[in-house]
Protein backbone atom coordinates (compact mmCIF):
# COMPACT_ATOMS: atom_id res chain seq x y z
CA UNK A 1 0.00 0.00 0.00
CA UNK A 2 2.80 2.43 0.77
CA UNK A 3 4.77 2.48 -2.44
CA UNK A 4 5.50 6.14 -1.76
CA UNK A 5 7.80 5.73 1.18
CA UNK A 6 10.71 4.43 -0.86
CA UNK A 7 11.77 7.65 -2.50
CA UNK A 8 12.55 10.58 -0.30
CA UNK A 9 12.47 13.77 -2.28
CA UNK A 10 14.98 16.50 -1.63
CA UNK A 11 13.01 19.41 -3.01
CA UNK A 12 10.20 20.42 -0.72
CA UNK A 13 7.77 21.17 -3.54
CA UNK A 14 7.91 17.55 -4.57
CA UNK A 15 6.30 16.50 -1.27
CA UNK A 16 3.39 18.68 -2.20
CA UNK A 17 3.16 17.88 -5.90
CA UNK A 18 3.44 14.10 -5.64
CA UNK A 19 0.06 13.82 -3.94
CA UNK A 20 -1.60 15.93 -6.58
CA UNK A 21 -0.48 13.95 -9.56
CA UNK A 22 2.24 11.28 -9.46
CA UNK A 23 0.99 9.53 -6.32
CA UNK A 24 -2.59 10.72 -6.40
CA UNK A 25 -4.33 8.94 -3.51
CA UNK A 26 -7.33 7.91 -5.58
CA UNK A 27 -6.12 7.49 -9.15
CA UNK A 28 -2.71 6.01 -8.38
CA UNK A 29 -2.76 4.58 -4.85
CA UNK A 30 -6.46 3.66 -5.06
CA UNK A 31 -6.98 4.41 -1.36
CA UNK A 32 -10.12 5.46 0.50
CA UNK A 33 -12.50 3.98 -2.04
CA UNK A 34 -15.53 3.91 0.25
CA UNK A 35 -16.14 7.68 0.36
CA UNK A 36 -14.87 8.07 -3.21
CA UNK A 37 -17.60 5.82 -4.56
CA UNK A 38 -20.34 6.68 -2.11
CA UNK A 39 -20.30 10.45 -1.67
CA UNK A 40 -19.30 11.50 -5.17
CA UNK A 41 -22.85 11.59 -6.55
CA UNK A 42 -22.88 15.39 -6.74
CA UNK A 43 -20.06 17.88 -7.18
CA UNK A 44 -20.97 19.69 -3.94
CA UNK A 45 -21.00 16.50 -1.84
CA UNK A 46 -17.69 15.45 -3.39
CA UNK A 47 -16.04 18.79 -2.59
CA UNK A 48 -17.36 18.85 0.97
CA UNK A 49 -16.30 15.28 1.66
CA UNK A 50 -12.90 15.91 0.05
CA UNK A 51 -12.38 19.05 2.12
CA UNK A 52 -13.39 17.28 5.34
CA UNK A 53 -10.99 14.43 4.63
CA UNK A 54 -8.19 16.81 3.66
CA UNK A 55 -8.68 18.76 6.90
CA UNK A 56 -8.53 15.61 9.02
CA UNK A 57 -5.49 14.46 7.05
CA UNK A 58 -3.69 17.77 7.57
CA UNK A 59 -4.42 18.03 11.29
CA UNK A 60 -3.60 14.40 12.08
CA UNK A 61 -0.40 14.55 10.01
CA UNK A 62 0.70 17.62 11.99
CA UNK A 63 -0.04 16.06 15.37
CA UNK A 64 1.43 12.68 14.47
CA UNK A 65 4.57 14.37 13.22
CA UNK A 66 4.92 16.49 16.38
CA UNK A 67 4.45 13.45 18.59
CA UNK A 68 6.47 11.06 16.43
CA UNK A 69 9.35 10.80 18.91
CA UNK A 70 7.08 10.50 21.95
CA UNK A 71 4.77 7.71 20.78
CA UNK A 72 6.22 4.26 21.55
CA UNK A 73 6.18 2.21 18.39
CA UNK A 74 4.15 -0.62 19.96
CA UNK A 75 1.11 1.60 20.42
CA UNK A 76 1.61 3.86 17.43
CA UNK A 77 -1.35 2.60 15.37
CA UNK A 78 -3.70 2.93 18.35
CA UNK A 79 -2.40 6.46 18.92
CA UNK A 80 -2.88 7.41 15.28
CA UNK A 81 -6.45 6.12 15.30
CA UNK A 82 -7.13 8.10 18.47
CA UNK A 83 -5.73 11.27 16.91
CA UNK A 84 -7.61 10.74 13.64
CA UNK A 85 -10.88 9.99 15.46
CA UNK A 86 -10.49 13.21 17.45
CA UNK A 87 -10.17 15.36 14.36
CA UNK A 88 -13.04 13.54 12.67
CA UNK A 89 -15.25 14.37 15.66
CA UNK A 90 -14.13 17.99 15.48
CA UNK A 91 -14.87 18.07 11.74
CA UNK A 92 -18.28 16.56 12.41
CA UNK A 93 -19.16 19.40 14.80
CA UNK A 94 -17.69 21.96 12.41
CA UNK A 95 -19.80 20.73 9.49
CA UNK A 96 -22.92 20.77 11.66
CA UNK A 97 -22.10 24.33 12.63
CA UNK A 98 -21.73 25.28 8.95
CA UNK A 99 -24.86 23.68 7.54
CA UNK A 100 -27.36 21.13 8.80
CA UNK A 101 -28.31 20.26 5.21
CA UNK A 102 -24.72 19.49 4.26
CA UNK A 103 -24.28 17.40 7.38
CA UNK A 104 -27.38 15.45 6.47
CA UNK A 105 -26.33 14.78 2.89
CA UNK A 106 -22.88 13.55 3.96
CA UNK A 107 -24.58 11.46 6.60
CA UNK A 108 -22.68 8.63 8.20
CA UNK A 109 -19.72 9.10 5.87
CA UNK A 110 -18.21 11.80 8.06
CA UNK A 111 -17.70 9.37 10.93
CA UNK A 112 -16.30 6.87 8.45
CA UNK A 113 -13.37 9.21 7.72
CA UNK A 114 -11.81 7.59 10.80
CA UNK A 115 -11.23 4.40 8.85
CA UNK A 116 -10.18 6.06 5.60
CA UNK A 117 -6.97 4.19 4.90
CA UNK A 118 -5.52 7.22 3.11
CA UNK A 119 -5.21 9.09 6.40
CA UNK A 120 -3.80 6.20 8.38
CA UNK A 121 -1.36 5.38 5.60
CA UNK A 122 -0.04 8.96 5.48
CA UNK A 123 0.36 8.97 9.27
CA UNK A 124 2.19 5.65 9.25
CA UNK A 125 4.17 6.02 6.04
CA UNK A 126 5.05 9.69 6.14
CA UNK A 127 4.19 11.83 9.16
CA UNK A 128 5.68 9.41 11.69
CA UNK A 129 9.05 9.60 9.90
CA UNK A 130 9.27 13.22 8.78
CA UNK A 131 9.41 16.76 10.12
CA UNK A 132 6.28 18.79 10.76
CA UNK A 133 6.90 21.06 7.77
CA UNK A 134 7.32 18.15 5.38
CA UNK A 135 4.25 16.44 6.84
CA UNK A 136 2.17 19.57 6.25
CA UNK A 137 3.30 19.67 2.62
CA UNK A 138 2.58 16.00 2.22
CA UNK A 139 -0.88 16.33 3.78
CA UNK A 140 -1.76 19.37 1.67
CA UNK A 141 -0.67 17.61 -1.50
CA UNK A 142 -2.45 14.35 -0.71
CA UNK A 143 -5.51 16.21 0.59
CA UNK A 144 -5.82 18.37 -2.51
CA UNK A 145 -5.18 15.31 -4.67
CA UNK A 146 -8.08 13.60 -2.90
CA UNK A 147 -10.36 16.62 -3.33
CA UNK A 148 -9.38 16.84 -6.99
CA UNK A 149 -10.12 13.14 -7.58
CA UNK A 150 -13.44 13.28 -5.75
CA UNK A 151 -14.41 16.38 -7.70
CA UNK A 152 -13.53 14.67 -11.01
CA UNK A 153 -15.92 11.86 -10.11
CA UNK A 154 -18.61 14.05 -8.59
CA UNK A 155 -18.72 16.48 -11.50
CA UNK A 156 -19.03 13.75 -14.13
CA UNK A 157 -21.70 11.91 -12.15
CA UNK A 158 -23.75 15.01 -11.45
CA UNK A 159 -23.56 16.27 -15.05
CA UNK A 160 -24.61 12.94 -16.55
CA UNK A 161 -26.86 11.71 -13.79
CA UNK A 162 -28.68 14.89 -12.94
CA UNK A 163 -27.97 17.21 -15.87
CA UNK A 164 -26.57 19.86 -13.55
CA UNK A 165 -23.37 21.08 -11.92
CA UNK A 166 -23.42 22.48 -8.36
CA UNK A 167 -27.21 22.20 -8.57
CA UNK A 168 -27.50 24.50 -11.61
CA UNK A 169 -29.01 22.84 -14.68
CA UNK A 170 -26.73 22.99 -17.71
CA UNK A 171 -28.61 20.97 -20.30
CA UNK A 172 -31.80 21.91 -22.14
CA UNK A 173 -35.04 20.56 -20.67
CA UNK A 174 -35.27 17.62 -23.03
CA UNK A 175 -32.06 16.09 -21.63
CA UNK A 176 -32.77 12.69 -20.16
CA UNK A 177 -30.56 12.18 -17.07
CA UNK A 178 -28.68 8.90 -16.79
CA UNK A 179 -30.05 7.88 -13.41
CA UNK A 180 -27.52 5.06 -13.16
CA UNK A 181 -24.72 7.60 -12.79
CA UNK A 182 -25.92 8.88 -9.42
CA UNK A 183 -26.61 5.35 -8.21
CA UNK A 184 -23.72 3.33 -6.70
CA UNK A 185 -23.02 1.58 -10.01
CA UNK A 186 -22.31 4.95 -11.63
CA UNK A 187 -19.55 5.47 -9.10
CA UNK A 188 -17.76 2.39 -10.33
CA UNK A 189 -18.24 3.35 -13.99
CA UNK A 190 -16.89 6.84 -13.43
CA UNK A 191 -13.95 5.65 -11.33
CA UNK A 192 -13.02 3.11 -14.01
CA UNK A 193 -13.24 5.82 -16.65
CA UNK A 194 -10.90 8.15 -14.76
CA UNK A 195 -8.46 5.34 -13.95
CA UNK A 196 -8.40 4.51 -17.65
CA UNK A 197 -7.63 8.12 -18.56
CA UNK A 198 -4.95 8.44 -15.87
CA UNK A 199 -3.21 5.22 -16.74
CA UNK A 200 -3.41 6.05 -20.44
CA UNK A 201 -1.70 9.37 -19.80
CA UNK A 202 0.92 7.70 -17.62
CA UNK A 203 1.76 5.05 -20.23
CA UNK A 204 2.06 7.66 -22.91
CA UNK A 205 4.44 9.64 -20.71
CA UNK A 206 6.64 6.69 -19.86
CA UNK A 207 6.92 5.71 -23.51
CA UNK A 208 7.92 9.18 -24.60
CA UNK B 1 6.88 -6.39 14.84
CA UNK B 2 8.35 -9.60 16.13
CA UNK B 3 10.08 -9.57 19.41
CA UNK B 4 12.43 -12.18 20.77
CA UNK B 5 11.78 -12.41 24.46
CA UNK B 6 14.85 -12.97 26.56
CA UNK B 7 14.91 -12.27 30.30
CA UNK B 8 16.75 -9.01 29.70
CA UNK B 9 14.22 -7.77 27.21
CA UNK B 10 11.22 -8.69 29.29
CA UNK B 11 12.43 -6.19 31.87
CA UNK B 12 12.68 -3.64 29.06
CA UNK B 13 9.09 -4.39 28.15
CA UNK B 14 8.04 -3.57 31.68
CA UNK B 15 9.33 -0.04 31.45
CA UNK B 16 7.95 0.13 27.94
CA UNK B 17 4.54 -0.83 29.26
CA UNK B 18 4.51 2.13 31.58
CA UNK B 19 5.75 4.35 28.79
CA UNK B 20 3.04 3.06 26.48
CA UNK B 21 0.40 3.65 29.08
CA UNK B 22 1.66 7.16 29.71
CA UNK B 23 1.73 7.95 25.99
CA UNK B 24 -1.77 6.61 25.38
CA UNK B 25 -3.25 8.30 28.43
CA UNK B 26 -1.75 11.67 27.60
CA UNK B 27 -2.82 11.45 23.94
CA UNK B 28 -6.28 10.42 25.11
CA UNK B 29 -6.46 13.37 27.49
CA UNK B 30 -5.26 15.77 24.81
CA UNK B 31 -7.82 14.44 22.33
CA UNK B 32 -10.59 14.60 24.91
CA UNK B 33 -9.73 18.21 25.67
CA UNK B 34 -9.77 19.11 21.97
CA UNK B 35 -13.18 17.51 21.48
CA UNK B 36 -14.68 19.18 24.54
CA UNK B 37 -13.40 22.58 23.41
CA UNK B 38 -14.87 22.15 19.92
CA UNK B 39 -18.16 20.93 21.34
CA UNK B 40 -18.43 23.88 23.70
CA UNK B 41 -17.51 26.29 20.93
CA UNK B 42 -19.89 24.98 18.29
CA UNK B 43 -22.89 24.00 20.42
CA UNK B 44 -24.81 27.31 20.42
CA UNK B 45 -24.53 27.69 16.65
CA UNK B 46 -25.50 24.05 16.02
CA UNK B 47 -28.57 24.52 18.21
CA UNK B 48 -29.70 27.62 16.33
CA UNK B 49 -29.22 25.88 12.99
CA UNK B 50 -31.11 22.81 14.21
CA UNK B 51 -34.00 24.97 15.42
CA UNK B 52 -34.14 26.68 12.03
CA UNK B 53 -34.13 23.35 10.20
CA UNK B 54 -36.86 22.10 12.54
CA UNK B 55 -39.08 25.09 11.77
CA UNK B 56 -38.56 24.55 8.04
CA UNK B 57 -39.54 20.91 8.46
CA UNK B 58 -42.72 21.93 10.32
CA UNK B 59 -43.91 23.86 7.26
CA UNK B 60 -43.04 20.88 5.09
CA UNK B 61 -45.13 18.29 6.91
CA UNK B 62 -48.22 20.48 7.35
CA UNK B 63 -50.77 21.61 4.76
CA UNK B 64 -50.38 25.29 3.70
CA UNK B 65 -49.44 27.09 6.88
CA UNK B 66 -48.69 30.73 7.58
CA UNK B 67 -47.47 30.70 11.15
CA UNK B 68 -46.54 28.19 13.82
CA UNK B 69 -46.50 28.04 17.61
CA UNK B 70 -44.55 25.62 19.75
CA UNK B 71 -46.22 23.68 22.55
CA UNK B 72 -44.72 21.87 25.50
CA UNK B 73 -46.33 19.18 27.64
CA UNK B 74 -46.66 19.69 31.39
CA UNK B 75 -47.92 16.22 32.25
CA UNK B 76 -51.64 16.96 31.83
CA UNK B 77 -52.14 19.35 28.96
CA UNK B 78 -50.22 21.12 26.21
CA UNK B 79 -49.06 24.64 26.96
CA UNK B 80 -47.63 27.30 24.70
CA UNK B 81 -43.89 27.69 24.99
CA UNK B 82 -41.18 29.54 23.14
CA UNK B 83 -38.37 27.58 24.71
CA UNK B 84 -37.14 25.32 21.89
CA UNK B 85 -35.90 22.62 24.23
CA UNK B 86 -39.35 22.11 25.80
CA UNK B 87 -41.29 21.93 22.53
CA UNK B 88 -42.87 18.53 21.82
CA UNK B 89 -45.14 19.66 19.01
CA UNK B 90 -45.86 22.65 16.81
CA UNK B 91 -49.32 23.88 15.88
CA UNK B 92 -49.64 25.39 12.41
CA UNK B 93 -52.12 28.12 11.45
CA UNK B 94 -53.29 29.20 8.00
CA UNK B 95 -53.77 32.75 6.71
CA UNK B 96 -57.04 33.23 8.57
CA UNK B 97 -55.48 32.01 11.84
CA UNK B 98 -57.28 28.67 11.78
CA UNK B 99 -55.51 25.56 12.97
CA UNK B 100 -54.08 23.73 9.94
CA UNK B 101 -52.58 20.81 11.85
CA UNK B 102 -49.97 19.69 14.34
CA UNK B 103 -46.37 18.81 13.64
CA UNK B 104 -45.31 16.32 16.31
CA UNK B 105 -41.78 15.30 17.21
CA UNK B 106 -41.33 11.56 17.74
CA UNK B 107 -38.44 9.16 17.99
CA UNK B 108 -37.63 5.50 17.97
CA UNK B 109 -34.62 3.21 17.92
CA UNK B 110 -33.48 2.58 14.36
CA UNK B 111 -30.72 0.34 13.09
CA UNK B 112 -27.76 2.56 13.92
CA UNK B 113 -29.08 5.07 16.40
CA UNK B 114 -32.27 6.74 17.53
CA UNK B 115 -34.20 8.16 14.57
CA UNK B 116 -35.87 11.48 15.30
CA UNK B 117 -38.79 12.41 13.07
CA UNK B 118 -41.45 15.05 12.69
CA UNK B 119 -44.89 14.11 11.41
CA UNK B 120 -47.87 16.19 10.46
CA UNK B 121 -51.17 15.34 12.17
CA UNK B 122 -54.60 16.45 11.00
CA UNK B 123 -56.72 16.76 14.17
CA UNK B 124 -60.13 16.87 12.44
CA UNK B 125 -59.64 13.84 10.21
CA UNK B 126 -57.33 12.08 12.68
CA UNK B 127 -54.75 11.34 10.04
CA UNK B 128 -51.00 11.57 9.62
CA UNK B 129 -50.51 13.89 6.66
CA UNK B 130 -46.74 14.25 6.29
CA UNK B 131 -43.43 13.04 7.60
CA UNK B 132 -39.86 14.26 7.74
CA UNK B 133 -36.69 12.75 9.22
CA UNK B 134 -34.97 15.19 11.55
CA UNK B 135 -32.02 13.09 12.65
CA UNK B 136 -30.85 9.68 11.54
CA UNK B 137 -27.58 7.82 11.28
CA UNK B 138 -29.03 4.97 9.22
CA UNK B 139 -26.84 3.14 6.73
CA UNK B 140 -26.37 5.15 3.53
CA UNK B 141 -27.98 3.39 0.59
CA UNK B 142 -30.12 1.10 2.78
CA UNK B 143 -31.62 2.56 5.94
CA UNK B 144 -31.59 6.11 4.67
CA UNK B 145 -34.21 5.14 2.09
CA UNK B 146 -36.77 6.15 4.72
CA UNK B 147 -36.01 9.76 3.75
CA UNK B 148 -35.95 9.29 -0.01
CA UNK B 149 -38.02 6.33 -1.17
CA UNK B 150 -41.06 7.93 -2.87
CA UNK B 151 -43.27 4.87 -2.39
CA UNK B 152 -42.48 4.83 1.31
CA UNK B 153 -43.18 8.54 1.69
CA UNK B 154 -46.50 8.01 -0.09
CA UNK B 155 -47.64 6.09 3.03
CA UNK B 156 -47.66 9.26 5.05
CA UNK B 157 -49.88 11.39 2.82
CA UNK B 158 -53.01 10.03 4.49
CA UNK B 159 -52.32 7.52 7.24
CA UNK B 160 -55.27 6.59 9.39
CA UNK B 161 -54.70 7.24 13.10
CA UNK B 162 -58.13 7.41 14.68
CA UNK B 163 -58.27 7.62 18.45
CA UNK B 164 -60.80 5.73 20.53
CA UNK B 165 -61.61 8.26 23.24
CA UNK B 166 -62.94 5.75 25.78
CA UNK B 167 -59.72 3.70 25.73
CA UNK B 168 -57.59 6.79 25.11
CA UNK B 169 -55.69 4.77 22.50
CA UNK B 170 -55.53 4.24 18.76
CA UNK B 171 -58.35 2.09 17.35
CA UNK B 172 -55.86 0.53 14.98
CA UNK B 173 -52.20 0.70 15.89
CA UNK B 174 -50.01 2.29 13.26
CA UNK B 175 -47.76 -0.49 12.10
CA UNK B 176 -45.15 -1.07 9.40
CA UNK B 177 -45.86 -4.18 7.36
CA UNK B 178 -43.71 -6.11 4.90
CA UNK B 179 -43.16 -4.30 1.62
CA UNK B 180 -46.10 -4.69 -0.75
CA UNK B 181 -48.54 -6.12 1.80
CA UNK B 182 -50.27 -2.92 2.93
CA UNK B 183 -54.02 -3.48 3.00
CA UNK B 184 -55.44 -1.06 5.54
CA UNK B 185 -55.13 2.69 5.75
CA UNK B 186 -53.34 2.47 9.12
CA UNK B 187 -50.56 0.28 7.78
CA UNK B 188 -47.24 1.50 6.43
CA UNK B 189 -45.70 -0.34 3.52
CA UNK B 190 -42.13 -1.14 4.62
CA UNK B 191 -38.99 -0.96 2.50
CA UNK B 192 -37.09 -4.05 1.42
CA UNK B 193 -33.51 -3.61 2.60
CA UNK B 194 -34.52 -1.08 5.23
CA UNK B 195 -36.79 -3.24 7.35
CA UNK B 196 -35.60 -2.05 10.75
CA UNK B 197 -35.48 1.61 9.77
CA UNK B 198 -38.95 1.61 8.21
CA UNK B 199 -40.35 -0.25 11.21
CA UNK B 200 -38.83 2.35 13.49
CA UNK B 201 -40.85 5.07 11.76
CA UNK B 202 -44.13 3.23 12.27
CA UNK B 203 -43.13 2.54 15.84
CA UNK B 204 -42.27 6.19 16.52
CA UNK B 205 -45.61 7.46 15.19
CA UNK B 206 -47.54 4.71 16.98
CA UNK B 207 -45.89 5.31 20.35
CA UNK B 208 -46.27 9.04 20.10
CA UNK B 209 -49.99 8.89 19.20
CA UNK B 210 -50.73 6.25 21.84
CA UNK B 211 -49.24 8.61 24.39
CA UNK B 212 -50.54 11.94 23.23
CA UNK B 213 -53.30 11.29 20.70
CA UNK B 214 -56.13 11.17 23.21
CA UNK B 215 -54.90 14.25 25.08
CA UNK B 216 -54.65 16.14 21.80
CA UNK B 217 -58.23 15.18 20.85
CA UNK B 218 -59.70 16.00 24.28
CA UNK B 219 -57.99 19.36 24.57
CA UNK B 220 -58.25 20.41 20.92
CA UNK B 221 -59.26 23.92 21.85
CA UNK B 222 -55.87 24.47 23.51
CA UNK B 223 -54.30 24.80 20.10
CA UNK B 224 -56.68 27.48 18.79
CA UNK B 225 -55.29 30.97 18.48
CA UNK B 226 -57.26 33.22 20.78
CA UNK B 227 -56.45 36.87 20.35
Amino acid sequence: MSNTTGHIETQSTNEFLKGLWKDNPVFVQVLGMCPVLAVSNTAMNALAMGAATAFVLLMSNILVSILRNVIPKEVRIASYILIIATFVTITDYAIQAISVELHKSLGAFISLIVVNCLILSRAEAFASKNSVLKSIQDALGMGLGFVFALFCLGAVREILGNGSIFGAAIFPDNFQPWIVMILPAGGFFTLALWLLIFNGLKMKKSKA
Amino acid sequence: MEQVSSPKESRNEQTNGLKMLRAMVSIGALCGLLIVLTFEGSEPRINTLRAEALKKAVFKVLPPTASIQGFGFNGDIFVKTDNESEVVLYAGYNDSNELSGLAIIAQSQGYADIIKILYGYDIENQKVVGFHVLESKETPGLGDKIEKDPEFLENFKSLDATINLTDKALINQVVTVKSGTKQNSWEIDGITGATISSRAIGDAINKSLQNMGAIIQVHKENFELNE
